[in-house]
């Protein structure tokens, strides 16, 4: 590799490690989210021009956060020319200049603190998410309407109205107090499994994983882990790993759906897997953990048997009551119900489903039929698992799952 | 006897003036304020900022529910205000969850808004 190469391939990796840490401190020290992203684009051209000649700087982060700070207040200066308000907050950062060792300590809180000023749960769940794509993991706007099938205008304006909501309504850059973290950590949490879910399996379209969006929220989670090591957090990340350790299991060469029973279990990424059970156990530990801890630990029973049969399913119907009592859902309960059916046959899942049904839960959600299809297509009952596959089509969204209902449903008719 | 008069109109429709409209508007209303304080008749009394700043605050279970936006449970009818002094919205959220009604409706927290002479933010054509 020439000279010139390697720059930019060592010019590439520092902007990949240090582009996010640079801008979470950019916003605390220019207390505006537009300006810090200016003065990082900034700096990062002026690495582009100074290196080469000078080289790169024993510590590239400290040195993008200062450069930044100057073009901020170089811009801010500029702008005061034509409105002096400008003035007084130029003034501010420049006397406010610390050195590069005073800065160090408190870069990973910022990126905490971006973390939980994008989360603040009096921004809308969608302006959480995109805003959190956009600052943290650094997606532009065009990827994040990509990837929730959204116009780009809209999620454009999505951002620009949380960030003038942070500002207008004075939405701190801080990480909660003690007392108000729990409930702030939920919001959190809730995002990063919102990313997770949307990769693990897209809402609409017609490919099944987004693996892009699935790493993303891995790669999150992993930061709030170091950053915060709540054994809820650890708990997140432990379903997440597990979740997607069966990736390569989960969809076929041809893009279609594999489920559970059917999968190839050689395929499972084992080293995710111990990763994802010693995260679980180190959550229950705690005595400290919350439903995604329980989720993590049911994903851990799935991922430990070799077979669909060799399954402890006494233990996940118990989990899945502890994960009732703590967050009462019909979601939970239809995925109880076919645990149940694993455990003690068919009609028992069946009867679950149908109480369900019968308080007008879930009556529209197609994995409540196509569950239901299932246990009468395995109790032989061929004309009600063809009239509930029929029903599940008729309400599922997305290709490979509409396909995988179909050939279901071809199958019982071919008998 | 004490009357509160609350100050409703169509945001959309506010939004349509110019700024300098939004301004002259704002102008009376300073001008509006000097003349009833000086009547002796003013307690107190601010403009809000635009409802896209509002977060709604509920206490169930002893837990503090933050959501966006203004509430619109019309089955809940205004039932008194509190005035608050809060550094930022997260102190503004912890004050008004102990606000004791918040554990039966809603609260809902906006920042005040200063009339100025012109410059107005958010309400003519600014926002």
């Amino acid at each position: 590799m020439s000279m010139p190469d390697i720059f930019q391939v060592r010019l590439q990796e520092i902007y990949q490690t240090e582009s996010r840490r640079v801008l979470a401190t950019l916003i605390r020290l220019l207390g505006n989210f537009d300006l810090a992203e200016e003065a990082l684009h900034d700096a990062f051209a002026v690495a582009l021009t100074q290196w080469p000649t000078e080289g790169i700087p024993d510590n590239p982060r400290a040195w993008l956060v200062s450069t930044g700070r100057f073009k901020a207040i170089d811009q801010l200066r500029r702008k005061a020319r034509f409105d002096v308000s400008y003035e007084d907050v130029a003034e501010r950062l420049q006397s406010e200049l610390t050195t590069e060792q005073e800065e160090a300590h408190s870069i990973e809180d910022d990126r905490l603190r971006l973390i939980f000023t994008c989360c603040h749960p009096s921004l809308a769940p969608e302006a959480q998410l995109a805003l959190t794509l956009r600052e943290v993991c650094g997606l532009t706007t065009e990827e994040i309407a990509s990837a929730f099938l959204a116009a780009t205008p809209t999620v454009a304006q999505r951002i620009v109205r949380a960030k003038a909501k942070i500002r207008d309504a004075r939405i701190p850059y801080e990480v909660p107090e003690a007392q108000q973290l729990p409930e702030r950590l939920d919001s959190v949490l809730h995002v990063i499994y919102l990313i997770f879910n949307e990769g693990y399996s897209a809402s609409a379209g017609d490919k099944l994983i987004r693996h892009d969006l699935s790493a993303e929220a891995i790669r999150l989670a992993r930061l709030l882990c170091q950053l915060l090591p709540e054994p809820e957090v650890e708990g997140l990340l432990a379903l997440l790993l597990l979740q997607d350790a069966r990736r390569a299991a989960r969809v076929s060469a041809d893009g279609e759906l594999i489920l559970l029973e059917q999968q190839d279990r050689a395929l499972w990424d084992q080293q995710q897997i111990r990763e994802g059970c010693n995260r679980v156990l180190r959550a229950l530990a705690s005595r400290r953990f919350g439903p995604y801890s329980l989720q993590a630990a049911i994903a851990a029973v799935h991922a430990e048997a070799d077979t669909m049969e060799n399954t402890d399913w006494p233990q996940i119907v118990g989990l899945y009551d502890a994960l009732l009592a703590m967050t009462p859902s019909p979601v939970i309960e239809l995925n109880r119900a076919v645990a149940v059916a694993m455990r003690d046959g068919p009609e028992q899942g069946l009867q679950l489903i149908d109480a369900l049904l019968a308080r007008d839960a879930l009556t529209d959600y197609h994995l409540c039929h196509a569950a239901r299809a299932d246990l009468y297509r395995r109790l032989g009952q061929k004309e009600e698992a063809r009239a509930a596959y029929r029903r599940a089509l008729e309400l599922a969204q997305q290709g490979p799952e509409q396909r995988f209902l179909a050939s279901r449903l071809a199958e019982l008719e071919s008998d | 006897m004490k009357y509160l008069a609350l100050v409703y109109y169509d945001e959309k429709l506010m939004q349509q003036k110019s700024q300098q409209e939004w301004d002259a508007l704002n102008q009376e209303c300073i001008a509006c304020v000097e003349n009833l304080s000086t009547s002796g008749h003013f307690i107190t009394g601010s403009p809000l900022m635009p409802t896209n700043t509002a977060t709604t605050v509920r206490v169930r279970d002893n837990r503090v529910a933050v959501t966006d936006g203004p509430f619109a449970e019309t089955k809940e009818q205004l039932a008194g205000f509190y005035m608050l002094e809060a550094k930022d919205l997260n102190e503004a959220i912890a004050l008004a969850g102990k606000i004791p009604p918040a554990r039966y409706g809603s609260v809902e927290v906006r920042p005040v808004r200063e009339l100025m002479e012109e410059g107005n933010q958010a309400g003519g054509n600014a926002g």
